[in-house]
């Protein structure tokens, strides 16, 4: 199952519900251009929905990490939203759960930017 | 579990990478891994493969990639070679170590370590031979836990 993405606003927050794989090649460059453009458009409080994301590999990893520093050297801030298991389990791994800002519902979410 | 051993030639594609994940999922699963370890066995397939056809053949035409999966009586034995220049253990970084969380390449190898039993790396001027070997685990041993 190849990745989509579908961009909604709430509050101020631009929501972008993925769902599918994030992994090396489509998946990958979707999320990149897909935060680059909103970013681009001065939409910095980005929070990524990953409720359907089922599957993600080390690329796919070095895209979140992508997005979350971009976002944040451009002044904006990249959040993440319910993570699946299987992606919940790599981040830990991979020590990188504490470095984003993961949340488990989407009103705090979206409360929680400044 | 019948000792029996298959392998492909593959070219150095990114739909090489699905393939073979697709191949080890389904042999994995063939064997009866639960769950989990079948997720642990074709990412590790998966990163490995992705490394063969990236770093080693650089996405070469002319360079092949091969994959064979060895059924012994208390393991799966996975064996990627690829045609490239060999890697240089001693240059990749710990992923883990504070100044390298927030780079964005880098993980591939300490996932497939993560999730396998063993994992052999031999670099040569010819390519690279990576081992991917799975113990079964009895009914009673359950899904192995992710290990550093």
């Amino acid at each position: 199952m190849s990745m989509k993405i579908s961009s909604r606003q709430v509050d101020g927050v631009t929501i972008m519900d993925c769902s599918g794989r994030i992994t090396l090649g489509e998946g990958s460059v979707m999320l990149r251009d897909g935060v680059r453009e909103l970013l681009a458009k001065g939409q910095k409080k980005i929070v990524l929905n990953l409720a359907d994301v089922n599957y993600i590999d080390s690329s796919g990893i070095g895209e979140l990490v992508s997005a979350f520093t971009t976002a944040k050297n451009q002044g904006g801030e990249l959040k993440l939203l319910n993570l699946t298991k299987k992606v919940h389990d790599l981040l830990q791994i991979t020590k990188l759960y504490t470095v984003f800002d993961v949340k488990e519902d989407e009103a705090a979410a979206v409360k929680a930017f400044k | 579990m019948a000792e029996q051993r298959v392998s492909y030639t593959l070219d150095s594609t990114l739909e090489t990478v699905d393939s073979a994940e697709e191949k080890a999922t389904n042999i994995a699963t063939e064997l009866g891994f639960g769950e989990d370890e079948v997720m642990q066995i074709s990412m590790a397939v998966r990163e490995g493969t992705v490394n063969a056809v990236l770093h080693g053949n650089a996405y070469d035409p002319h360079k092949k990639v091969t994959l064979a999966f060895e059924r012994k009586s208390e393991e799966l034995v996975i064996t990627i070679r690829d045609q490239g220049k060999g890697l240089d253990l001693s240059k990749i970084p710990n992923p883990l170590a504070p100044e390298n969380l927030l780079k964005t390449s880098g993980r591939g190898i300490f996932l497939m370590r993560s999730f396998m039993d063993v994992v052999e790396i031999r670099p040569s001027k010819t390519g690279t031979e990576l081992k991917l070997i799975k113990h079964v685990h009895g009914p009673s041993a359950g899904g192995k836990e992710a290990s550093q």
